[in-house]
């Protein structure tokens, strides 16, 4: 019952579909083996969540399908299709002419996302360079969609510079520009962590209303669970460099079958229906992505390790229409917890 | 608003202030009649008596710097009684002379290492930058004079394709004379300038506003030009400010050898002629010129910066 | 930096000798930094056994014809008053390791002792200090060098004494920055309630501290009083004739370049190879050692 055989419930092709990527990072001390065998499909005018803890690969993988990655970074294996051709097999120059264009980002700081020394207005017309059309009408489209986003006064505000604004206001601004462009996948690498509660909540809001204007899917990176409930259709669990479970957003929350799933949906303050004074953690740290790895990969931190879990690394196991998860247990009792 | 440049031209002032005081000092702290000493041994009896009253040397100290600070501010900077003539008209006389060899030399300078900075840390650990690190290194070690005399002996003396000596007459032929001297000054620049941008631009290119640039397929060149350039050519403006005093020492030995007048001639000539009220007022000029680029450098720079550009009083807020 | 294992009192032998194997390691990468150690080696040695190199007496004049070109009689072929250009080469680099020696040797301890006293003397001392060493940076170099020897006479003397003057700020803002950060720490609190005097707090903890990157910068600093000497000497205002010395040799062979090329080759090359190694191994020193460090601090 490999992921393979499973269909996804929209007939047509995904818009994105990662497959067994494979990515390394040169460092001092070794290779760190970053994203090990991912696979992930963003179907059209669908938002996708990645969720995880730190490091646990999902922001590179952000990068890695905008080709923002750093020097010392080695894709390994797999492939990344975007509506139909691979990303990793594209000459340099095609693969840049997407962005900006088909694919655009929004990043995690918006305190240091927009270059300091230029207005939010020439930074606006610069990023479409891919349009058509004068300074003016670029800068009218750049105006509507300040509006959009919610910039009280944007035919004043467009000639500052980001130091002008708010952490929650050049958060609108990257939004505005990232959306701009119109395009049909757009990348969200954690856009509220740097923020409070009450403004993480407007802009998903933001984000939910527009992505359903524009029509664009959305890869959604966060380690914050309300945000992806809220926001996503589907969405990945990320462990270690790997994907361990992934599906509907309904699903995975309401019946999770990966053990660290569980403890992530445990450890989430949202979730805590009882009053408590110690927020639940999940025992044991990160294992270190160095050298070579056998088994199950959460083995280490997992109630319900075996010996199996140490020799052999666990297939995706599907568990219901849409779901699958990596982890023994799925094998030898189907086990669903309830 | 204006609190930042208040400051800063206070700061100045206060500066040149203590250096004027410290040379005041400078002269008097030499044993023996100021007057007779700051003439050497070929002065009359008259022009001591000359000088003698012109310094107040029978009022008290108090009053000497004062009425020395009073001239200062009038432009006074003393009388040459060699040639009777104001130490003020002598060394503004040469000075264009010297302004004019230090900033073609920093241009060219800037022109050149800007580019190659930005061209080493985009293609890092590429050949070029490999050697340019080298090189680079390599002339800003070697003094100035020493290239203006070998540059002499290769171009001027042996191949015959540039001229030794002079200025030249009008606007072309002046630039042809300035070929060899601007080279000498500004070959050292080129390596502290293209390393400068090289080092800036490298911490520039890894912030986060420049990938979210590249995230929406901006391309290289421009990214560099439009987006990080503004930003890595900061330290460099500062370090032209201060880098006049390194052009004026550099400029004193390009005259010699180059036979070009100017206030580092003039200055090696008077030295030689124990002629110190010249001494002076050329120290004097510099020490003001110093100053004052240091000043308009920072200022400058806090005005390229829209960060900053506010606390001077331009902005909205 | 500040850490307590770093600045302990005891020197720990195994530790020592482990950084000077790391430092081995890291030099041994380091391709400029090993020509520079190689040519201030034999520039330094050359100084040292000078008058075991000489093939005649630099001074005598008229030992050979003048102006010669090299032979193997006169390596360097002969300056104008028909002396030896190898001979006065070979002694012309004591001039300027001496006046290395000697200007930053006294500049940097007036330099420290100035620090020391921005640093833990009262706010209003500070500020005046900080002053004068942003005066002093002022000063217009070479011209400011010019104005001093006018008063007191071209000599060597007067060279150490401007360089001194002149490179003293940078020494000193170093050790009072060491000194501010010391003093707000609680280690020197404790130190200080346990009855330590000034001179153990300085000896222990200051001076160990700041001995390394001053000495990286001192070592920075040395190219440049290479060339001022030389330049100053070139323009006549150094060494007096007869002494021989690479800067006034240079003058010599400026004089004559159209009868001879040979003196300013000879003259201008050990200048070039002297700032030049200097230069390298300061930066291999500083990137070793310390990385943040800038003159301009």
């Amino acid at each position: 019952m490999r992921r393979d055989d499973s269909i996804s419930h929209t007939s047509a092709r995904p818009l994105l579909e990662i497959r067994g990527l494979g990515l390394d990072f040169g460092t001092p001390r070794g290779r760190v083996h970053a994203l090990r065998n991912v696979s992930l499909d963003v179907p059209a005018a669908q938002v996708v969540g990645i969720v995880g803890e730190s490091g646990s690969g999902k922001s590179t993988l952000a990068y890695t399908v905008m080709g923002l990655l750093p020097e010392n970074a080695d894709v390994t294996a797999g492939s990344i299709l975007f509506e139909g051709k691979d990303l990793l097999k594209m000459p340099a120059q095609a693969r840049r002419s997407l962005l900006g264009d088909r694919l655009s980002m929004i990043f995690q700081d918006p305190m240091t996302a927009l270059n300091p020394v230029r207005t939010i207005e020439s930074q606006m017309i610069d990023i479409q360079h891919h349009e058509q059309g004068s300074r003016s009408e670029k800068r009218a489209r750049a105006l509507e969609m300040l509006h959009r986003v919610g910039i009280p006064d944007p035919q004043s505000r467009i000639g500052a510079y980001p130091h002008h604004f708010s952490g929650g206001m050049r958060q609108r601004v990257c939004i505005a520009m990232a959306l701009l462009v119109k395009p049909t996948l757009l990348v969200a690498d954690e856009p509220t962590t740097a923020l409070d509660a009450t403004l993480e909540v407007q802009i998903i809001r933001l984000l939910k209303d527009l992505q359903k204007e524009i029509g664009c899917s959305i890869l959604f990176v966060s380690h914050h669970l309300g945000a992806v409930a809220e926001l996503c259709d589907r969405v990945a669990v990320m462990y270690a460099g790997e994907v361990v479970e992934q599906g509907a957003v309904r699903d995975i929350f309401h019946n999770p079958a990966h053990p660290y799933t569980r403890a992530l949906l445990e450890c989430d303050p949202g979730r805590i229906k009882k009053s408590t004074r110690t927020l639940p953690t999940i025992p044991g740290e990160v294992p270190s992505l160095l050298g070579s790895k056998e088994g199950c990969i959460f083995r280490t931190r997992c109630r319900h390790a075996s010996n199996r879990c140490v020799l052999e690394n666990p297939v995706e196991y599907r568990i219901g229409v849409d779901q699958v998860a990596r982890c023994h247990l799925l094998d030898e009792e189907r086990l669903v917890s309830a | 608003m204006w609190l930042y440049l208040v400051k800063r031209i206070i700061l100045a002032i206060a500066n040149i202030a203590i250096a004027v005081t410290f040379l005041f000092l400078m002269i008097r702290a030499v044993p023996g009649d100021p007057a007779a000493v700051l003439l050497g041994t070929r002065a009359t009896p008259e022009m001591k008596a000359q000088l003698h009253e012109q310094m107040g040397l029978d009022k008290p100290f108090i009053v000497q710097i004062a009425t020395f600070f009073g001239g200062l501010l009038h432009g006074d900077l003393g009388f040459d009684v060699f040639s009777q003539r104001a130490v003020a008209d002598i060394v503004f006389e040469q000075l264009p002379y010297t302004l004019e060899l230090i900033l073609v030399s920093i241009l060219w300078a800037v022109l050149v290492a800007v580019p190659l900075g930005c061209y080493s840390a985009m293609r890092r650990n590429s050949l070029v930058d490999q050697v340019a690190g080298v090189v680079t290194v390599a002339t800003i070690a070697i003094p100035s004079f020493v290239v203006a005399v070998y540059a002499l002996l290769i171009f001027a003396v042996t191949l015959r394709w540039l001229p030794a000596i002079g200025v030249g007459i009008g606007f072309w032929d002046g630039l042809i004379y300035l070929i060899l001297p601007a080279f000498a000054i500004g070959i050292g620049w080129v390596g502290y300038i293209s390393r400068l941008v090289r080092a800036s631009m490298l911490e520039i290119l890894g912030e986060n506003h420049i990938r979210m640039a590249r995230s929406f397929g901006i391309s290289e060149w421009r990214i560099i030009a439009r987006y990080a350039l503004p930003l890595a050519i900061l330290p460099t403006v500062t370090i032209l400010g201060v880098g006049i005093a390194w052009l004026l020492s550099s400029a004193v030995f390009i005259e010699v050898v180059f036979a070009r007048p100017g206030i580092g001639t003039l200055i090696v000539n008077a030295v030689n002629t124990r002629n110190y009220p010249i001494v002076m007022g050329v120290v004097l000029v510099t020490t003001f010129l110093i100053v004052a680029a240091t000043t308009l450098s920072d200022v400058v720079n806090a005005f390229l910066d829209p960060r900053t550009r506010e606390k001077l009083g331009h902005g909205k807020r | 930096m500040v850490s307590v294992e770093a600045i302990g009192p005891e020197p720990n032998d195994a530790m020592a000798t482990g950084a000077l194997r790391t430092f081995l390691r890291q030099f041994r990468n380091n391709r400029t930094g090993i020509l520079g150690a190689f040519l201030v080696v034999l520039i330094a040695a050359t100084a040292v056994f000078a008058p075991l190199l000489v093939t005649h007496d630099p001074i005598r004049i008229m030992v050979g014809p003048r102006l010669a070109a090299p032979s193997l009689d006169y390596l360097l072929g002969t300056d104008q008053l028909g002396r030896d250009t190898f001979s006065r080469i070979i002694m012309g680099g004591r001039i300027p390791l001496l006046v290395a020696f000697a200007s930053l040797g006294s500049s940097l301890a007036v330099g420290v002792v100035l620090g020391l006293i921005a640093g833990f003397g009262p706010r209003w001392l500070d500020n005046l200090l900080l002053l004068i060493f942003d005066t002093i940076r002022s000063f217009p170099g070479i011209i400011f060098a010019l104005a001093i020897i006018a008063l007191l006479g071209p000599s060597l003397g007067s060279i150490i004494f401007v360089i001194a003057i002149t490179s003293m700020p940078i020494y000193a803002r170093l050790v009072r920055t060491q000194a501010q950060a010391l003093l707000g720490s609680e280690y020197i609190a404790a130190e200080r309630s346990l009855g330590a005097g000034m001179t153990r707090i300085l000896g222990v903890h200051v001076l160990p501290n700041v001995i390394g990157p001053l000495l990286i910068l001192v070592s920075m600093d040395v190219p440049a009083v290479i060339a001022v000497e030389a330049g100053l000497s070139f323009l006549g205002m150094g060494v007096r004739p007869p002494t021989p010395d690479w800067g006034a040799t240079l003058n010599d062979g400026y004089s004559y370049i159209n009868q001879t090329p040979w003196l300013v080759i000879a003259s201008g090359i050990p200048i070039v190879l002297a700032t030049l190694g200097f230069t390298f191994l300061g930066e291999a020193l500083r990137d070793i050692f310390d990385p943040t460090l800038r003159k301009d601090l």
